[in-house]
């Protein structure tokens, strides 16, 4: 079936099976290789995009369901002004070791920033339960998402 | 892994979306937002062979007021609710219970009406519909029905549907403002579902309690209203004594099955913790 969407600004439009995923769709049609795919069950949230402005975990969201909407990756959140003070955050942090959980991080992180701007670091670890990383212990996340709620963006991202 | 190939329709409509489901017959499966047929097509625990993907439909969407009851789309994400405004006691058990439920990016997509359709015995939204007897509005090539909570869910992942049916709406009842409510659940980890859950609902009129309602979650094929503890708590103060007695009544109402999680009496601990935290806990 084809299947149209924009994905971070330009149309993307591709022939596919009804089962290809999202994430499979933004990687393999798309080429956007930033977002990354672990678990394929809404668990691990490396996979986590925007579609139509929310947070979304694209392993469990099929192309078909996106034809027609709005989609953001990492690759996206770079404004015209540089890094998103959440990328910033992580190099200030040393918020990644191996970066495996990074891009799903960043996604949520920036979402829930956008809704929530000055989060307790309680907060913070409530808003990225839904990401696992395996190499961190999360306490320098906490700590660059904390660092990038401090440093409020001048640039608009839209969804 | 991926799921086995399938069909994608997506419906513009209620009409259109029971006609695909005749259609397609009983191998095929309504798509709501995804967050429990999808992980379980990855794995190929469900092979459907068309999806009826209902998520666009706006008819089904939305949370709507009469004086008496609360309506809500089956549609409505989880996130919603979360953020709604609904006064009054339901309206915090409402967004207790979106709160609890998996992680922010699975509340963006997943619906109210897909987890009562899943029907999974520690769903806080299977929890809530037991606890207030909500109303489930259901349409198929039959016509629309309405059928109560205790007649709706059947057991395991099995409700009432039949495959070509719909599931339209769930109706709760307002409560008044003399009504205490309150949730308490236990889980490894925040977002994963509980372990047990406990929910319940009372009134206190002249300084004695009544219509009290628990509901437990996690315990059973299904979530089970605990009635012996609620009818000792008919008529009596709301004290700290009373609410032990209940507790205690209410672990011994259950008799959940040991698993990966601990044994029996490990649920029934918590059953008895969970019931009297809530009933303490309670608050409009
Ligand atoms: C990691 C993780 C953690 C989770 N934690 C929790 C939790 O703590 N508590 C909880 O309650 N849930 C939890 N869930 C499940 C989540 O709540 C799902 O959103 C919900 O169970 C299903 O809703 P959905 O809209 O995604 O439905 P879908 O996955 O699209 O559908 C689920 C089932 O319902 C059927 N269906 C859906 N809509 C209709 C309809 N309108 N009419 C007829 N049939 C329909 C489908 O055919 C399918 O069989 C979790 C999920 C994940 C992946
Ligand atoms: S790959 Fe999507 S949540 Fe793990
Ligand atoms: S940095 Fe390796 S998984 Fe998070």
């Amino acid at each position: 079936m084809q299947v149209s969407m924009n994905i971070n600004g330009e149309p993307v439009t591709a022939d596919i099976e009804a089962r290809k995923l999202l994430v499979h769709f933004i990687r393999e049609d798309a080429g956007l290789r930033g977002t990354h795919w672990g678990c394929d069950t809404s668990n691990c949230g490396t996979c986590t995009v925007w579609v139509d402005g929310e947070a979304v975990k694209s392993c469990t969201v099929l192309a078909a369901q996106a034809d027609g909407h709005e989609v953001r990756t990492v690759e996206g959140l770079e404004g015209a002004d540089g890094l998103d003070p959440v990328q910033q955050g992580f190099i200030e942090c040393h918020g990644l070791q191996c970066g495996f959980c990074t891009p799903g991080m960043l996604m949520t992180a920036r979402w829930f920033l956008d809704r929530n701007p000055s989060p307790t670091k309680d907060e913070i670890r409530e808003a990225i339960s839904g990401q696992i990383c395996r190499c961190t212990g999360y306490k320098n996340i906490v700590d660059a998402i904390h660092w990038a709620a401090e440093h409020p963006r001048t640039n608009e991202v839209t969804a | 892994m991926k799921p086995q190939s399938f069909d994608y329709f997506r419906a513009a409509s209620v009409e259109e979306a029971i006609s695909l489901l005749v259609q397609e017959g009983e191998d095929s499966k309504v798509l709501a937002g995804g967050q429990s047929l999808l992980p379980m097509m990855n794995f190929r625990l469900a092979r459907p062979t068309a999806l009826i993907d209902v998520a666009h439909i706006d008819a089904l969407r939305g949370i709507s007021m009469t004086p008496s009851d609360i309506r809500i789309g089956s549609m409505t994400r989880h996130l919603e609710l979360e953020n709604s405004t609904v006064s009054g006691p339901m309206g915090s058990l409402l967004r207790q219970s979106a709160g609890r439920v998996g992680h922010l990016p699975i509340r963006t997509r997943g619906t109210i009406g897909g987890s009562l359709a899943h029907s999974d015995p520690s769903s806080e939204w299977c929890m809530l519909a037991t606890l207030m007897d909500a109303e489930v509005s259901i349409e198929g090539p039959r016509g629309l029905r309405k059928v109560a909570a205790h007649d709706f869910f059947v057991t395991y992942f099995t409700t009432a549907m039949e495959f070509d049916e719909l599931l339209i709406a769930v109706e709760f009842p307002q409560l008044p403002g003399n009504y205490r409510v309150a949730v308490q659940e236990f889980a490894r980890r925040a977002g994963d579902f509980a372990i047990v859950g406990i929910m319940t609902a009372f009134s206190v009129d002249d300084g004695v309690i009544a219509d009290p309602r628990i509901a437990v979650g996690g315990v059973a094929d299904r979530v089970l209203r605990l009635s012996e503890a609620e009818s000792a708590l008919v008529g009596k103060e709301p004290t700290e004594e009373n609410f032990s007695k209940a507790a205690t009544i209410a672990m011994g109402e259950v008799n959940p099955a040991g698993d990966l999680h601990g044994p029996p009496e490990f649920r029934r601990d918590l059953v008895k913790a969970l019931t009297r935290r809530a009933l303490a806990g309670a608050s409009a």
